[in-house]
């Protein structure tokens, strides 16, 4: 199990790196469906199989599937690298670097001597879940609900205004 | 050593279980290639294909070495590496959902339980949900791939009707997964087994779904259709349109693979019809069959009835004319999802009020 963590952790980052690295919009998105993909993976070998197969359905088939519709409908080229922001160009990776040891820094000294990847979940079923959503979290998942709502109703309202 | 060879074990029966399925869809594919040419003659009172082989059954051999032996062309503004990588998604994905679709109860091998299906997931369902909702991918990036106007259109439109259409296809089964109660496709075919009993009276109705879901079935089944890009929802490869939609310029073994992936989607769509709605494996047994008939009555009952939902899909597309486009999408947003919706509504209700 510790030897597919890190072939799937090991895939994850290297496509995250090609969609930052990639020109094309299209090639980034597909390389964010895979780094998706393999969190998927990493979820199902921590036992939380609901969770990694929602997060297919929802972000890899759902939500890509609008960026790479919206990169296809403007038929989105090779990008130009731009020249302007000097300041970016020198102080990006050193900032990036400090920021990556800090986080380290602080996994390590809030979960100190974890040998791996062993967190499981209390209980990844569809059942588990459904008990915490609506015993535990009712509250906070109604609210949601409606902020989503909300956001939905707004982006029609918006559409609209263009007619 | 006896933990080891027992693993060995497991891995063998796995791997024979693989191939099996393989061989078995990828001849069923073929076939079914013959017998949509078959019906679709006869409704227009034609005989079909008839020279190759009696009543043309080797059609599909030939067909295949005519696709390998075409030459592949590649158009020369096409983006190679996704115009290469679009059919071999598709073809993938449309093989994966296979994995966790039981075919049948099993039987025991030397004190082994050898199942009818690869694997058992407790979220089986939604597994196949994933992989049919990644396949949208493949037709999209093979129209957006191909650098030209008709392919790039029948790309957007297939993309855009599968996430219509995607939203009502989940929303119909939650009335059936309520019944159930479970999301693995084993649970729920074994919670239709028996007879529907109404105030404690045998009825002898099948204890079946589709006579306790019609509407659910209803919406299932036709967005499944949409989804599947099957006639009279085939609009992203609309010859009359769009020449041949997304695969335009596709040729040799990438259009095969087009075709194979459109065609295993359909079995994998009638296969969930069967599990979901038509009680899965179950049957009429008969008791006087020797015992190796007993174990492979299941598997022909649950074969007969994903081959009448695949006639079922050949007959509609001899018969039925293309939608338009926004005739389909105000179908899909302003009537099956509503109508899902009610279901689920009018479905939790009457399991609250029995209990």
């Amino acid at each position: 199990m510790q030897i597919l963590f890190y072939i799937f952790a090991a895939v994850a980052i290297l496509a995250a790196l090609n969609m930052v690295l990639q020109r094309t919009p299209v090639y980034s998105a597909l390389s964010l469906i895979v780094v998706l993909c393999s969190l998927a993976a990493v979820y199902l070998l921590l036992g939380a199989e609901f969770i990694a197969v929602l997060q297919v359905i929802v972000y890899a088939g759902a939500i890509m599937v609008l960026f790479v519709f919206v990169i296809m409908l403007l038929n989105a080229g090779r990008e130009t690298p731009s020249h302007r922001s000097r300041i970016a160009k020198w102080l990006g990776a050193p900032l990036i670097a400090g920021f990556l040891v800090e986080i380290v820094v602080v996994v390590r000294q809030q979960f100190p001597s974890s040998g791996g990847p062993s967190v499981a979940a209390p209980n990844g079923s569809p059942a588990g879940i459904g008990h915490l959503l609506f015993r535990s979290y009712a509250l906070p998942f109604e609210v949601t609900s409606i902020l989503i709502l909300v956001a939905v109703l707004g982006a029609v309202v918006l559409a609209k205004k263009e007619f | 050593m006896g933990t080891f060879s027992d693993t060995a074990i497991l891995l063998l029966i796995a791997v024979i279980k693989i191939t099996v399925v393989l061989v078995v869809l990828l001849t069923a594919i073929a076939y079914t290639t013959w017998l949509e040419r078959k019906v679709v003659a006869h409704i227009q009172a034609r005989w079909g294909p008839y020279l190759v082989g009696p009543h043309g059954l080797l059609q599909p051999l030939a067909d295949g070495a005519k696709f390998i032996l075409k030459e592949d062309i590649i158009p020369i503004e096409a983006d190679k590496f996704i115009y290469w990588l679009a059919p071999f998604l598709g073809f993938v994905l449309a093989f994966l959902s296979f994995a966790v679709i039981p075919f049948g109860e099993g039987f025991t091998l030397y004190g082994h339980p050898v199942r009818f299906q690869i694997a058992d997931l407790n979220v089986g369902l939604l597994y196949v949900f994933a992989v049919t909702s990644l396949g949208v991918y493949s037709i999209a990036l093979a129209g957006w791939s191909s650098n030209s106007k008709y392919p790039l259109l029948g790309g957007l439109r297939s993309s855009a009707q599968m996430i219509s259409y995607e939203l009502s296809l989940g929303l119909a089964l939650i009335g059936t997964l309520m019944m159930a109660g479970t999301l693995s496709l084993r649970g729920i075919v074994d919670a239709q087994s028996g007879f529907w009993h109404i105030h404690g009276v045998n009825t002898w109705v099948p204890h079946w779904y589709i006579f306790a879901q019609p509407i659910g079935f209803f919406v299932y089944f036709t967005s499944a259709i949409a989804e599947t890009n099957r006639v009279p929802f085939d609009l992203p490869e609309g010859e009359t349109e769009l020449v041949a939609g997304f695969h335009t310029e596709y040729s040799s073994m990438k259009f095969a693979m087009f075709f194979m992936s459109e065609y295993a989607n359909m079995i994998t769509v009638s296969c969930l019809a069967t599990l979901l709605f038509f009680g899965g494996w179950h049957g009429p047994g008969f008791a006087w069959l020797p015992g190796i008939v007993q174990i492979f009555l299941p598997v022909f009952w649950f074969c007969l009835k994903v081959f009448c939902f695949m006639f079922f899909y050949i007959w509609m597309r001899g018969t039925l004319p293309r939608f338009r486009y926004d005739q389909l999408m105000s179908l899909g947003w302003k009537f099956l999802l509503p109508l899902a919706m009610l279901n689920i509504l009018v479905t939790s209700f009457l399991i609250a009020w029995h209990g």
